[in-house]
């Protein structure tokens, strides 16, 4: 018998196949992606002009904390940010037919809707860390570049768990329409920033107890060797990706009870 | 051979207050549709809210060490800032895709069998639409801000005025971008492109996520001249939040009726063109 593919593998590959066959649509698809991330470039350096600091970073230091975040949040785009569809999914009735495959859920809605254009928006966010760590000037060690690499990852980890958490909620709440985008859309704009922006109980909230401080704020201090305004220990840098473990169990916690709680809406 | 087309003939003009009564009318509906949307109504208002909440706080650190940033003071910069997330709702910048999916369905045909003109239905349920979005999106966000922020009220009696004319220009210059970029699916059926276009330059060149005059005055200058961008969000913010360079509240007013009656223009030539070349499939 032939080797056959991982089922997994294989819905993906199916997925990209028919993407691209609409060659037109595909390819402004692609342009439109890095749009999105260019408005938020061009902004944040257009601040820039009429200051040279934010919140006491300098532009490099910002364009550094802000390029963390954007590959961060490209990954977890491009690995689960279709996890969005699940509430077109649960009104349409398309997820009984996933349910009902001998396959784990949230795997197969992840490869139903793989999205390899997603992939451009990856490759331009590394362009634009890779020049902001050079304007920077960053001192580099071994334990920092490993740092870095393990950051941008955990920080995937952990906008991927929001992705997951916040589509849950499609689960209770079919209409929540837009309402996931506080903390993911809302979550990559705050960590694009300097968090010593924010005032001090917007800071507390999104920086510490929902954690977005730990994504890229804190490992990119660790990387530059600055002390933390709000005085937290220079080694908060190096724990901080710990962070991302964490919710990524307790985004899997919701997932699983919004999954057990779904009753289908029919037809 | 007679003409044919693929419209009916217009129903003639009897008398003005007939006209004004029926673009009540469909206002009207416009206004009763969106008020059923509820939930996605508040589910908007909550993202608007959260990102007023981000926008604030990068404009406050540019201007943390002057207290001004481009000749607005940081309490015009609040106004500014939570006006806008307001104006997202009201002029209704994104996600209207209604046209679009018509032309691509073939449902288009229901309007074009009406007897006055797709763009004037459509105008007048914008307008009724926009109304019941300055109750419940313009509203709730400005009180929010007002709660934590220190905002910048208007200080002359005439700015309400000039304001609500400026609001009333920029929901129909929104109106008619819309209509045009919707427009497009007549050509290309699969709309994407163009809208992702829209979404980027509506908000950037917009002034939504920073003021205009934070960007060099040539390219501003060519921004408020050459598209309808600045007429959209920037032109009612600058007249609400009292900016006191230039250009002023009369130049904005007049650059935004210029931009309105132009495109309502483009608009009619559009649908007109596409109305000669539209073939409606099926049966």
């Amino acid at each position: 018998m032939a080797e056959r593919p991982h089922p997994y593998l294989a819905l993906a590959v199916a997925q990209v196949r028919s993407q691209a066959s609409y060659r037109m649509s595909f390819w402004m698809d692609l342009a439109g992606n890095l749009f999105v991330l260019s408005a938020d470039l061009l902004a944040l350096l257009i601040m820039f002009r009429i200051t040279d600091d934010l919140g006491g970073f300098s532009r490099p230091q910002v364009l550094v904390m802000f390029g963390i975040s954007a590959v961060a949040f490209a990954l977890a785009d491009l690995s689960v940010g279709n996890i969005e569809r699940v509430r077109a999914y649960i009104r349409t009735g398309t997820l009984d037919t996933v349910l009902v495959r001998p396959l784990g859920v949230l795997g197969q809605l992840l490869a139903l809707d793989f999205s390899i254009r997603r992939l451009s928006r990856v490759l331009y966010a590394i362009a634009i860390l890779t020049v902001a760590l050079r304007s920077a000037q960053v001192s580099w060690t071994p334990s920092k570049a490993l740092l870095l690499v393990v950051a941008v990852l955990a920080g995937a980890v952990f906008f991927g768990a929001l992705f997951v958490a916040t589509a849950t909620v499609a689960f209770w709440w079919i209409e929540s329409g837009e309402l996931g985008n506080i903390v993911t859309y809302g979550g990559r704009d705050f960590t694009s920033y300097p968090i010593s922006i924010y005032g001090a109980w917007f800071r507390r909230l999104f920086g510490f107890v929902l954690g977005l401080g730990f994504v890229a704020y804190y490992p990119a201090l660790a990387l530059l060797g600055l002390p933390d305004p709000a005085g937290l220990p220079d080694w908060t840098g190096w724990v901080a990706p710990a962070a991302a473990p964490v919710a990524a169990a307790v985004s899997a916690l919701i997932w699983r009870t919004g999954v057990r709680h779904y009753r289908s809406t029919g037809s | 051979m007679p003409n044919v087309t693929a419209t009916v003939a217009r129903v003639p003009f009897r008398n003005f207050s007939e006209v004004v009564g029926r673009f009540g009318a469909l206002a009207a509906i416009g206004f009763r549709r969106y008020s059923t949307y509820r939930q996605a109504a508040l589910a908007s208002l909550a993202t608007n809210t959260m990102f007023g909440f981000l926008r604030s706080y990068v404009l406050l650190a540019v201007a943390a060490g002057t207290g001004t940033a481009a000749g607005y003071s940081t309490q015009q910069l609040m106004t500014f800032v939570w006006l806008g997330q307001g104006l997202i709702g009201v002029v209704l910048l994104w996600g209207w895709t209604d046209l679009a999916d018509r032309i691509r369905t073939g449902d288009i045909v229901m309007d074009l069998l009406r007897p006055q003109r797709a763009i004037t239905t459509y105008l007048a349920q914008d307008l009724g639409r926009a109304g019941l979005a300055m109750l419940i999106r313009f509203t709730p966000p400005l009180v929010i801000a007002a709660l934590v922020f220190d905002l910048a009220l208007p200080q002359r009696a005439a700015t309400y005025p000039l304001g609500l004319i400026s609001i009333t220009l920029a929901v129909v210059i929104c109106f008619c971008c819309r209509y045009l970029v919707n427009c497009c699916a007549y050509w290309l059926l699969d709309n994407r492109g163009p809208t992702m276009i829209w979404v980027f330059c509506s908000g950037l060149l917009g002034g939504l996520y920073f003021p205009l005059h934070f960007l060099p005055q040539p390219i501003m200058w060519a921004l408020w001249l050459g598209t309808p961008f600045p007429s959209i969000l920037q032109a009612p913010l600058d007249v609400i939040s009292e900016y006191a360079g230039s250009p002023g509240p009369a130049t904005i007013l007049g650059l935004q009726v210029a931009w309105a009656a132009l495109l309502l223009v483009a608009c009619e030539l559009v649908q007109r063109r596409a109305e000669r070349r539209l073939v409606v499939q099926g049966g």
